[in-house]
């Protein structure tokens, strides 16, 4: 088998080359023939004629209705039918799928225990570990819907130092049968269409979680860098994939196309070296790989001996946009991303051309290629987990097809793995698209109201609160979120409201519920109010007009900070008077439903258990949340520190403000987030939005907001 | 019609199930395929034009005219073609080579009749009325070559939309005939199973606002009686609400069964009952395809696609999820709960984005031709390929959307600084002042003056202030207010800060807060002096408006920082006769920068700290520009004429400004980052 592939490896290289030459000799020839034609007259046939006759339908439409339909196999035995043949190298969702699995209790992920002894890849390792700490993970075979292998299947390069010996080889290594590959490097001939998925190469230094951030920090224009193409790599003398690199050196100019390559790697490359290697040799020890990588417009990510290889993640990351030169290869995530917006497909016989198509493409269409590596990178690569989530989620939406992700929340920020399709069909329904479909936020909001200490009297903040935002013309209805221990007060207790107030006793009474999706919340606004939060009319209409502008962002007005402390190498939490911010508390907050769902389904048990036992750094969680999807910072809006009855005196003497360890816990919060999300995601701002005349020299009253300035 | 066109098939799902002996011919006939070698990109523009195609209303042609040809049983059979065919192994890119259009040539081989021995027809219809007009659609377009030379792609005239029709043995030998056949390499065949475009294309007028009697609609007719039989559980669990209609069996004289649908007894008309229902089922018949799909989206209804491991046309570029609902054949019993679930809004987008696929590339056979010859080009051009907005996004979102240019979230680091532009033209007094004022602020990275005097010099380089940052002095050819958006490659910033020679009173904390502002929104213009454009319902037009306001929807560019981006988008891009207008009238370069911001982003201006004077506080009123009064007048025309030209009013008034986090805040000024913010 292996001289057969041999053979063929040999063959198929002869025969790119004697096309290569072909092609090259031809440019010579069309030339000449070119003037020929010319002279000739054009070609004596004429265009489609119009004909005058009276044609007949290809199909007439009687014809179709009068087949006896059921004289035929029912439907169903047909696809089953089908489905037998569609088996092994053949395999659909359809026919080696078993969705039954999932109807029950949802896509959940089972991972086959270890056996002892058994040696796993640091990356396979990750791989599982990512399974396994992620929301669709169960540890009871019968709820789930997906299972994953536990033997390390990753690498199966035998020259790999990954490679994890003792699997019986062949091919794969094992037959795979009815099971869905997720692979690296494949090749579209091997491919199941909508039934494998095709994954990034990635080292094993990949990080688990959070990873690094794309390396592109400013959209300079013209967006041309100092190379405009380049490749630094190993060039094979012989067997696979040797071609396209051995032809790179025709493209190569030493200026701005810089394609480098080696002969030196293996054991024996001296046994094999040709003519060019030591020439190569030495103009590739000449640059650096980083510093082209960075400053190059375009790299080109040949084949090499796989289809794939990791220069195309590293050149994503580095905003160097990738020209693809790996025929067959199914790029990663094929299925759900459009990589014509963030790369240059090109096609392996045409590499003398390259050059010149990517000097044709347009400063707008790199400008937008780029900033779309980065999107991409950090949404579906930058760590073992994104891939494994990805992954997960690609097959998930083919399991429910009727709730899943279209191509756009695919492709454009925040990416898919924020945008749970479950919350809503309606791409409007979410805070990310409105400028994508022309349309605006709903002009009203809900208030929540997070209540936990009893009604006892009529001068509670809580009453005082409710009436200031019932009177804000943007109100729609204020939730009373009912956490407290004692029994809902009657209804007359609370105040008359121009506006609906609904009161919700919290489930179990717990923290996180005033995050949970209610679907009596039908505004695309929430402003989320602690019971003690002191506001006026006008403070929560402005806060809402800005927030029509952001609808994505968290806007408010208890602003907090965070910053690294380097002698305790952790992060801090600070509640004092400082120059920046990166948190609005929410406390006093409108943001965007959708957030609301995203805390309850996208966070992990962990961290919202850690919250609902501590009644406390729910606010912080929040904004780790918000800054995680949209990466910008929260929005302070006006002057306004004093929000809280108990920062101005004593009253209130349940507050958990009070609390001396509820700062501690806090700095505790702070440190588990960023543990979990990999990375800290939050975000420093130094500005804040004020009413356009706040505080100006100009008479009160051609303010609009002037209550603001009265507090 | 429901037509699957065929190429390059991915997946045997549209491979009908036939006889194998058949089936071996039908591959031979269907792997799209391709050939030729010629690599040279010198494509000329083909002036396929209109004196041809007057000639040919007057020549009166026949299909019986065309030439023709015997076919013996000996001629070679083409060989079984290969199934795994993917376009980097069976499709020859050499034909297409380079073209700087970036445009593929296709060349339609001359029609012929092809007879076998006994001089029978090939195929029992000939051509077909519909691949007609298919190949006629491709000799009108751009694609069209009839120089077989020089295309990349070849579409025989051998009429295969309905394989029932042909005689399989014989087509592939005619096929095999073709000049330049060579297995089919770059040879496109157009295959459609069942049915064929509605001959009723007028039948149907989509009412926009009526709301509809159903929920679902069943309106096939091919079902087989096992998922019929489902349809009715469905239908007795959910009432009035579902209608399910089948062929009318008594029909009287004359009336077309075609347009007629029965449900007990009672008649109704097809495809205008269509219309009648939010949803409509397209549920797998004998063929997976079904022409039903294409009644349904035309009538606007949203196609409910019961059929597993269908491929649904044009699917490579096509987001069907946002125009259909897909459910699994096993899921039928579920169909009523899983449609109710969507929310009406998402409905009504699927029913706009149903009728625009329509009317977009299944209109007609030319529509589905063009969409198919665009899907090979994209794939073949794939750098020049359209977008996924361009294929899916209806008119209407195409208009009223906005897709920033600088979409990534990014918020740039403080550490290159920004570039201040200063335009003047011969107040070096309060030039130099504005120099050395802005050169305190500590990012900046270089001062570019542009010096639109061209009757006087520059003063000499000794007599400008000294400052730390590099200071370049342009000179213009003319005196046009564009020039201070030229894109010069001395700005070598992202920001850069554009700045009138009178504005001496931002203080260096003002100017540097502005550039953080700036960082946070890179996308956005971010200015002092705030304005606002307001309609004026006595004179029906637009206002502008320079007073003291709660609202703000732009910033001047007297003092202003902004992308470099929007230098290369005013002096390149900028639509209409604008850019000429400004500089004719020497007014509202700044008005105009704010239009074409606002329309390429969607987003308002930020209006950074309190208002102020910002020139000198002695300056009379008649000294400068923007005083007088004929000025806001003009102004105000300025919007006027630039609405006019945008054809919207792309501008965005919002009631915020930004000032830095502790302003005005009872705080030990010295801890402040910005102190110096809003004094005289």
């Amino acid at each position: 088998m292996q001289a057969k592939k041999r053979y063929f490896i040999v063959l198929s290289a002869g025969a790119c080359l004697v096309l290569l030459f072909y092609f090259g000799g031809l440019q010579v020839r069309a030339t000449r023939n070119q003037s020929r034609r010319e002279d000739r007259l054009r070609s004596p046939e004429q265009p489609w004629p119009h004909f005058s006759d009276n044609l007949q339908s290809f199909l007439p439409r009687e014809q179709l209705a009068n087949e006896d339909y059921n004289m035929h196999l029912s439907p169903r035995q047909k696809r089953d039918a089908n489905t037998s043949l569609y088996k092994g190298k053949k395999c659909r969702m359809e026919s080696c799928f078993d969705f039954s699995l999932c109807q029950r209790s949802g896509f959940k992920v089972y991972v086959y225990p270890q056996q002892k002894g058994e040696k796993i890849s640091e990356s396979y390792q990750n791989i599982l570990s990512a399974i396994e700490g992620s929301r669709f993970y169960t540890s009871d075979p019968s709820q789930a819907c997906l299972f994953v292998l536990s033997l390390d299947t990753l690498d199966r390069d035998q020259l790999s130092p990954q490679y994890v010996h003792n699997l019986k080889s062949k091919d794969l290594g094992f037959d795979i049968g009815q099971a869905m590959l997720a692979k690296a490097s494949i090749g579209a001939e091997n491919f199941r269409p909508h039934f494998d998925v095709s994954i990034p190469l990635f080292s094993k230094d990949h990080p688990r979680t959070g990873g690094e951030r794309g390396f592109l920090k400013y959209n300079t224009i013209p967006p041309f860098r100092k190379y405009m193409l380049v490749f630094k790599g190993k060039r094979y003398l012989t067997g696979i994939g040797s071609d396209t690199r051995n032809a790179l050196y025709h493209v190569h100019n030493a200026e701005d196309v810089v394609l480098l390559t080696t002969c030196k790697h293996g054991k024996d490359w001296q046994k094999h070296k040709d003519g060019r290697c030591d020439k190569d040799n030495a103009e590739y020890d000449k640059y650096d790989y980083r510093e082209m990588l960075h400053n190059s417009t375009f790299c080109l990510v040949p084949r090499g001996r796989r289809l794939g290889s990791f220069r195309f993640l590293e050149a994503l990351q580095a905003a160097c946009v990738p020209v693809m030169l790996s025929n067959g290869w199914e790029l990663p995530f094929s299925e759900v991303i459009d990589w014509n917006t963030a790369a240059v497909i090109g096609d392996e016989r045409l590499l003398l051309q390259i050059p010149s198509t990517v000097r044709s493409i347009h400063q707008d269409k790199i400008l937008a290629l780029r900033q779309q590596t980065q999107f991409l990178w950090e949404a579906y690569f930058s760590s073992v987990e994104k891939i494994v989530l990805t992954t997960l989620e690609i097959i998930q939406d083919r399991i429910f097809k009727h709730i899943s992700r279209n191509s756009l929340i695919w492709n454009r920020h925040p990416g898919g793995l924020f945008v749970l399709p479950q919350y809503s069909a309606y791409l409007g329904d979410f805070p990310f698209y409105f400028a994508a479909l022309g349309v605006k936020p709903s002009s009203r909001f809900t208030a929540v109201i997070h209540a936990v200490t009893p009604l006892i009297s009529q001068s509670q903040p809580i009453l005082k609160l409710l009436v200031a935002v019932s009177k804000s013309q943007y109100c729609a209805q204020i939730i009373v979120l009912w956490n407290c221990d004692k029994p809902l007060p009657a209804k007359h207790r609370w105040p008359a409201t121009p506006v609906p107030v609904v009161v919700i006793e919290g489930e179990n009474k717990v923290m996180s519920s005033r995050f949970q999706p209610y679907d009596t919340i039908v505004t695309d606004a929430i402003l989320s109010l602690d019971e003690d939060t002191v506001l006026s009319t006008t403070e929560v209409d402005f806060a809402f007009t800005v927030w029509q502008s952001f609808p994505e962002r968290i806007v408010g007005y208890p602003a907090r900070s965070h910053f690294w402390d380097s002698n305790k190498e952790r992060w801090g939490y600070t509640s004092k008077w400082t120059n920046d911010y990166s948190m609005v508390l929410t406390g006093a907050a409108i943001y965007h439903r959708y957030y609301h769902y995203l805390y309850t389904n996208y966070l992990p048990v962990s961290l919202k258990n850690m919250v609902d036992q501590l009644a406390n750094c729910e606010d912080i969680l929040m904004n780790f949340l918000v800054s995680a999807v949209t990466k910008l910072p929260p929005i302070k809006v006006t002057q306004k520190k004093q929000y809280k009855e108990t920062m101005m005196g004593q009253s209130s003497r349940a507050s958990r403000w009070a609390d001396p360890d509820h700062f501690a816990q806090r700095q505790t919060c702070m440190n588990k987030f960023a543990s979990w999300f990999g990375t800290m995601p939050l975000i420093h701002s130094q500005m804040r939005l004020d009413p356009i005349l706040f505080k100006d020299q100009v008479s009160i009253l051609r303010k609009k907001y002037r209550d603001i300035e009265r507090l | 019609m429901c037509a699957s066109v065929k190429y390059s098939a991915r997946g045997p799902a549209l491979i009908p199930r036939m006889k194998t002996k058949h089936r071996m011919y039908y591959i031979a006939l269907f792997s799209v395929v391709l050939l030729g070698l010629i690599a040279t990109g010198m494509f000329q523009f083909w002036p396929h034009s209109i004196e041809s195609s007057t000639d040919w209303s007057v020549d009166r042609h026949s299909v019986h005219d065309a030439p023709l040809v015997h076919l013996s049983a000996s001629d070679p059979i083409p060989e079984r073609g290969d199934l795994s065919c993917r376009m980097h192994t069976c499709f020859d890119v050499y034909r297409c080579g380079y073209n700087p259009k970036n445009r593929i040539k296709v060349y339609i081989h001359p029609l012929r009749r092809y007879v076998d021995d006994l001089g029978a027809p090939i195929s029992s219809t000939g051509l077909s009325r519909e691949y007609n007009e298919l190949l006629s659609a491709i000799s009108d377009s751009d694609f069209y070559t009839d120089d077989i030379n020089r295309a990349c792609l070849l579409i025989p005239s051998i009429d295969v939309l309905n394989q029932n029709s042909l005689r399989i043995r014989e087509t592939a030998q005619a096929l095999a005939q073709l000049p330049r056949w060579e297995r089919g390499m770059n040879h496109l065949l157009f295959n459609m199973l069942p049915g064929g475009p509605p001959d009723y294309n007028t039948a149907l007028d989509v009412p926009r606002d009526r709301p509809r009697k159903y929920f679902i609609l069943s309106s096939q007719i091919a079902l087989h009686m096992e998922y019929r039989t489902e349809l009715e559980t469905l239908k007795a669990e959910n009432g009035e609400a579902m209608l399910i209609l089948d062929k009318c069996t008594n029909l009287s004289e004359g009336v077309s069964s075609v347009r007629k649908r029965c449900c007990k007894g009672q008649v109704f008309d097809y495809p205008q009952i269509l219309q009648e229902s939010t949803f409509c089922v397209v549920l797998r018949g004998v063929r997976l395809g079904q022409a039903a799909l294409s009644d349904v989206l035309q009538a606007g209804c949203v196609p409910v696609i019961l059929a597993d491991s269908y491929i649904l046309p044009f699917s490579e570029v096509l987001d069907w999820k946002r125009a259909a609902v897909v459910i699994p054949e096993d899921n039928l019993s579920e169909m009523y709960s899983i449609l109710k679930s969507i929310p009406a809004k998402q409905v009504e987008e699927m029913q706009r984005q149903a009728r625009w696929f329509w009317e977009a590339y299944f209109r007609s056979m030319k529509n589905i031709v063009m969409t198919t010859l665009q899907i090979i080009n994209d794939r073949i051009y794939p750098y020049a390929a359209r977008s996924y907005e361009e294929w899916n996004d209806p008119p209407s979102v195409k208009w009223a959307s906005v897709n920033s240019p600088l979409f990534l979230p990014l918020i740039p680091p403080r550490a290159p600084g920004f570039t201040a532009v200063v335009l003047t033209y011969d107040r070096i007094e309060s030039l130099f002042r504005v120099i050395t004022e802005i050169s305190k602020v500590p990012s900046l990275c270089k001062l570019l003056v542009v010096w639109n005097n061209q009757n006087k010099d520059p003063p000499e380089e000794s007599q400008w202030p000294k400052i730390t940052v590099p200071l370049k002095v342009v000179r213009t050819t003319e005196n046009k207010l564009s020039n201070r958006f030229f894109p010069y490659d001395e700005i070598e910033t992202e920001a850069v800060l554009a700045i009138d020679d009178d504005i001496i009173m931002l203080t260096s904390d003002e100017l540097q807060f502005g550039y953080e502002v700036w960082r946070e929104f890179p996308d956005r213009l971010v200015g002092y002096p705030g304005r606002l454009h307001l309609w004026d319902h006595e004179m029906g037009k637009w206002k502008y408006e320079s007073e003291w306001t709660n609202e703000v929807s732009m910033v001047l560019t007297g003092a202003a920082f902004y992308h470099k981006y929007f230098n290369y988008l005013y002096t390149y891009k900028m639509p209409g006769d604008i850019k000429n207008w400004v500089d004719a009238h020497m007014n509202c370069e700044d008005i105009a920068m704010n239009f074409l911001v606002a329309n390429v982003t969607g987003k308002a201006p930020i209006k950074v700290t309190p208002r102020k004077k910002f020139k000198c506080p002695e300056c009379t009123a008649i000294d400068g520009l923007s005083l007088d009064q004929t000025h806001m007048v003009e102004r105000s025309e300025c919007i006027n004429k630039f609405a006019t030209v945008f054809g919207t009013m792309p501008l965005k008034v919002v009631e915020h400004r930004a000032d830095p986090v502790l302003y005005k805040d009872d705080f030990p000024e010295k801890l402040k980052s910005f102190p110096n913010i809003g004094s005289l």
